[in-house]
């Protein structure tokens, strides 16, 4: 935090005649560093693509629970409206079942989630697990 | 020559059996028999939740038509029917392939069954195999022994002889 603030400032004072450094770029590893928002905004781009095939929906859903993370709620909306697109239904139910898989111990995560995608899910018809009954064994 | 003429027999049945079970002929027509291990695989897998292929590959006339509705809004769609359109694209849900399996209770049971087995064993073992043990552990025997070594003052500091009375002939209180 202060140390990256230092390095930010001496990399901006190196740099300063080169106008082309952007934001993101920071003095200590190689290349830029994706933010949290591009990251975001790639994988929405990734999901409306509107002619996405199952392939890629399955790709990069797969992809994106091999992440160190829980995806964005604007993240799964995108991929829940390709399930739409591909008229997959049972893929809708089982990403959400990951989300909260993926979560792990972090119980809260998967409330929020849900709340932030509730628009969605109505207006899809989609199911969550829990009105299935499919999160008991 | 008899066992030559063996070979080219059992060669002969081998190849028979082959070319019986793949279409592959000689001459490069036709088409290799494909192996099951070479198709894409369903698996249940937290960390891949999308499988290659569905579950269930052969759909009933009831799932063909259930597919067609699937296309058309979600919200139409009944709670069983929206159930058994996951139970065709995946065998089992997150919380049944997370689940445990019990077999633990198996194998502690395992291990207390084998380990009352082996005490049984030596328990055997101890009346049948093993002779007596020697006389110096006879109880008359035991007494000489420990006078002796009270006679022979013993730890007489604070070991064995300390514990004795020698005024009294008893062990200190």
């Amino acid at each position: 935090m202060f140390s990256h603030v230092l390095l930010k400032v001496s990399s901006d004072r190196l740099w300063s005649f080169s106008s082309t450094a952007s934001v993101a770029a920071r003095s200590y590893s190689h290349g830029k560093q994706e933010t949290d928002e591009e990251f975001d905004a790639r994988w929405v781009t990734y999901f409306n693509k509107p002619d996405i095939d199952a392939w890629e929906l399955r790709k990069g859903m797969n992809t994106l629970i091999g992440y160190d993370l829980v995806p964005e709620p604007k993240i799964l909306e995108a991929a829940l409206r390709a399930c739409r697109r591909l008229n997959d239904l049972a893929s809708a139910i089982r990403i959400l079942e990951a989300v909260k898989d993926k979560s792990g111990p972090h119980k809260e995560i998967y409330p929020y989630v849900l709340q932030e995608l509730r628009p969605t899910l109505s207006e899809l018809g989609i199911p969550t697990p829990e009105e299935l009954g499919i999160d008991k064994a | 020559m008899c066992l030559r003429m063996l070979a080219t027999r059992v060669f002969r049945l081998v190849g028979n059996r082959a070319l019986s079970t793949s279409i592959c002929l000689r001459g490069g027509h036709g088409v290799a028999k494909v192996e099951d291990y070479t198709l894409p695989a369903y698996f249940d897998r937290r960390e891949s939740p999308l499988p290659d292929i569905k579950f269930v590959q052969q759909l009933s006339p009831d799932q063909k038509s259930l597919k067609e509705k699937e296309k058309g809004s979600w919200a139409a769609l009944s709670k069983e029917e929206k159930i058994a359109l996951y139970r065709i694209s995946f065998k089992e849900s997150f919380a049944e392939m997370d689940k445990g399996t019990g077999e633990w209770k198996s194998v502690v049971a395992g291990i207390f069954f084998f380990i009352g087995f082996t005490g049984l064993v030596v328990l055997w073992q101890r009346n049948y195999v093993y002779g007596d043990v020697p006389h110096t552990f006879d109880p008359e025997y035991k007494q000489k022994e420990v006078q002796r070594m009270l006679d022979m003052r013993i730890n007489p500091v604070e070991g064995f002889s300390a514990k004795w009375d020698y005024e009294n002939n008893a062990w200190k209180k």
